[in-house]
């Protein structure tokens, strides 16, 4: 039986039938059909976010913690371009997303009418595609089309702009949902080429020196389990980029930690000196590698990912296996069943005793490159490792950018993939608040936390009315050093500590007067006595939101960090000491 | 570095070729010529662009072309045996002696002169680009009033061929 529906009713219907519950979104003229359409149902419920910026940060922290694909619904014009920061955000860190936007009436498109920009050109070089729909007709085929593309292959942000015309309720069409899709122009690649991964594994075997390096792919595609065993089966050391922490478990003995500009020591050097390096779903970009002409030196690279761009796009990869990662892990955990060789136990186990020794030289978790906080000069370290331990390790971080988010990414030793929420590629400040929203809204029983600064929060502190009016008991970190903390580290660095508009001269709001203005509860930390306590009774709250504004050492700086156009082993591991 | 004639088959629909063409500015490629017109088959585009660049931003390209959805295929033809045109349409300044100057020129090419006025002849010329700037240069002193050129399409030599 065939149903006659108008655009607006279609495309909700759409949503449903593609799966979709909740949608992230604010209305406005070009998108008032949209919005009777969801009025009139029950099936697909909105959240109305405080800025369309918010609605994408959102909509993507619920497609991180989830595994599903995003959505969000704005209007034209501003509506639109407000979503693009978001979109971007998305866009960089592979996440899933669909993002559908009003337009003005087919007949207006290109009058410069009120409330009107070309979404799909403004969007085109942050999405991994885009539609633009003519037709009611076509409106159940392109949202197939929509959510099959954003969530297979490198999954990524799609646009689907629809003119007021096309969704206007008197127009009304038989409506049918396809229940298969196929795009000959988009085939994303199913298995890893065989020959590829034995050629790759007689490497990984042969290695004297080895290191597993798991990215942010591991986590989209929930390769854990598998990448798990093979490290089990392998014994190798591993490292994980920023976007890839929680992939294989922090506390692990196994793991050097995270690498790159911030990394640890330890991972820094064992990439350095390894002579096999097993890429897993990580496109090698430039706050991982340093100086790329001077990247590992002595390593042949296996690098395996779904998307063949990020193959030798910044360093030339030595055997190249382009394919979903839990079929090529899977693979090679095969492979492993049927050879019985593994690494020379001695080779590894001199290469392991390295390892330890880097570790014993300058571990910031057996060593701590910082000085103890004491009364009112609270370490923003410190927090992180409150935090880490009020929580058990067991809270969805979600973190904003800067300083704050580096500490997290270092203290907080995440166990499982899909617990840590940041804005690696793009480094949005302003995600933190929203993407804790979707968060919450993915997973409503594991406390969730966000990570932040004072600058960072300010650029989404709206939000806090959004919490109150669907009860989302978001916990706000906010590691208040008075500054921008990332930028006055780098001006201590490399601009002989000239603050150039990185300090706020006594303007920041009370943040605690804030939260409440909004209903929520404020607690303020000045003292390190009562930092972990008060942390304790912040998330004994569990139905409020609650905002922990903490006034942290504003000299302190983020350590190791890399020197500049060096090689993956030059860091700074303190103010003072450069190896 | 050296020129790249790639060709890409691609979706004929609205907007694909502001991807193709976003692309190259968004990664810092450069496009030194461009063509694209539909194929036998209306749903489907055939674009050739040429480019120069080292080994591995053309690997880069190719691999970014295909990632984009609209794209069916692609293919560096460049790199096996093939044969690559231009077709170019010069409208030059002829007056008395050099009227005779132009015609020789235009015949030694295997041009066509396809309009003519008493001041200026237009010469139609297809060959490989490096033919079509022989001719300009082989002008010498004959002032040039305006040169179109539809950009390099080409094809492989052999019966492989970019189709679905």
């Amino acid at each position: 039986m065939t149903e006659m529906l108008s655009g607006g009713d279609a495309l909700i219907r759409a949503l449903k039938d593609e799966g979709v519950e909740l949608v992230f979104g604010y209305p406005g003229g070009a998108a008032l059909h949209i919005y009777d359409a969801i009025f009139r149902q029950q099936d697909v419920e909105h959240i109305l976010v405080r800025h369309e910026q918010a609605a994408t940060h959102a909509a993507d922290g619920y497609a991180r913690t989830s595994g599903k694909v995003g959505t969000v619904l704005v209007t034209s014009g501003p509506g639109a371009t407000n979503a693009v920061t978001g979109i971007a955000t998305a866009y960089m860190d592979s996440i899933p997303m669909v993002v559908i936007s009003g337009q003005v009436p087919s007949s207006k498109i290109g009058e410069d009418a009120f409330q009107e920009t070309d979404m799909v050109g403004v969007s085109r070089p942050v999405v991994k595609h885009s539609f633009l729909v003519k037709d009611a007709k076509d409106i159940p085929m392109t949202i197939k089309k929509a959510y099959h593309i954003a969530r297979t292959g490198r999954p990524g942000p799609v646009v689907v702009d629809i003119p007021k015309d096309v969704t206007n309720p008197h127009d009304k069409f038989e409506y049918s949902y396809p229940e298969t899709i196929d795009i000959r122009s988009y085939q994303p690649v199913k298995k890893g080429h065989p020959g590829q991964i034995r050629k790759a594994m007689k490497t990984v075997l042969a290695a004297k020196r080895p290191i597993i390096y798991i990215g942010g792919g591991a986590v989209q595609s929930d390769s854990s389990d598998q990448i798990r065993k093979l490290v089990d089966e392998l014994g190798y050391p591993v490292t994980n980029t920023l976007m890839g922490l929680g992939a294989y478990p922090g506390t692990s003995e196994k793991n050097l930690g995270m690498l790159g500009m911030h990394g640890t020591y330890e991972s820094n050097m064992a990439m350095h000196h390894a002579d096999v390096i097993l890429v897993l779903g990580a496109r090698l970009d430039d706050r991982t590698t340093n100086n790329t002409k001077k990247y590992c030196p002595d390593a042949t690279i296996v690098h395996v990912d779904i998307d063949p761009t990020t193959i030798s796009k910044t360093i030339q990869c030595d055997i190249p296996i382009v394919g979903p990662l839990e079929e090529v892990v899977g693979d090679m955990l095969d492979y492993l069943e049927e050879n019985a060789q593994r690494a020379d136990e001695k080779d590894l186990a001199t290469w392991w005793e390295q390892c330890n020794n880097w570790r014993e030289q300058h571990s910031i978790y057996l060593k701590p490159n910082h000085e103890p906080s004491k009364g009112e000069m609270i370490k923003p370290q410190d927090v992180l490792k409150a935090l880490y331990k009020v929580t058990n390790g067991d809270a969805i971080v979600c973190s904003d950018v800067g300083q704050h988010q580096m500490f997290a990414a270092q203290y907080y030793h995440f166990d499982k993939p899909r617990q840590w929420i940041n804005s690696g590629g793009l480094g949005t400040m302003g995600f933190g608040l929203p993407a804790a929203m979707g968060a919450i809204f993915a997973d409503r029983d594991t406390p969730v936390a966000c990570v932040t600064g004072e600058g960072s929060i300010q650029m989404c502190i709206q939000e806090l009315s959004t919490c109150s009016q669907y009860h989302l008991p978001v916990k706000i970190i906010n590691v208040n050093n008075q500054a921008l903390g990332m930028v006055k580290q780098w001006q201590d660095m490399n601009y002989e500590g000239r603050y150039s508009q990185s300090l706020y001269e006594e303007s920041l709001p009370d943040f605690i007067k804030l939260a409440e203005a909004y209903g929520h509860v404020g607690i303020k930390v000045t003292k390190f006595e009562e930092l972990e306590e008060k942390m304790a009774e912040c998330f004994a709250m569990t139905d409020r939101v609650v905002f922990m504004d903490i006034y942290v050492d504003p000299m302190e700086h983020v350590y190791p960090m890399h020197v500049p156009e060096g090689s993956m082993r030059d860091m700074w591991v303190s103010k003072t000491e450069r190896i | 570095m050296k020129k790249r004639i790639i060709s890409i088959l691609m979706e004929n629909e609205p907007g694909a070729l502001s991807r193709v063409v976003g692309l190259f500015s968004q990664r810092g490629y450069n496009i030194d010529s461009l063509n694209v017109a539909p194929t036998n088959d209306l749903s489907l585009s055939r674009l050739t662009l040429t480019t120069v660049c080292d080994d591995l931003v053309t690997e880069q390209i190719t691999k970014q072309l295909n990632k984009l959805i609209d794209v069916v295929k692609v293919l560096d033809i460049s790199e096996g045996r093939h044969i690559e045109r231009e077709m170019m349409l010069i409208k030059v300044k002829a007056k008395a002696d050099q009227r005779t100057e132009v015609k020789r020129c235009s015949d030694i090419f295997r041009g066509q002169i396809v309009d003519v006025g008493t001041t200026y002849y237009t010469v139609m010329l297809d060959g490989d680009s490096a033919k079509l700037d022989g001719f300009i240069e082989a002008l010498g002193d004959i002032s040039v009033l305006e040169v179109v050129r539809t950009g390099v399409c080409g094809i492989a030599r052999s019966e492989k061929s970019l189709s679905l």
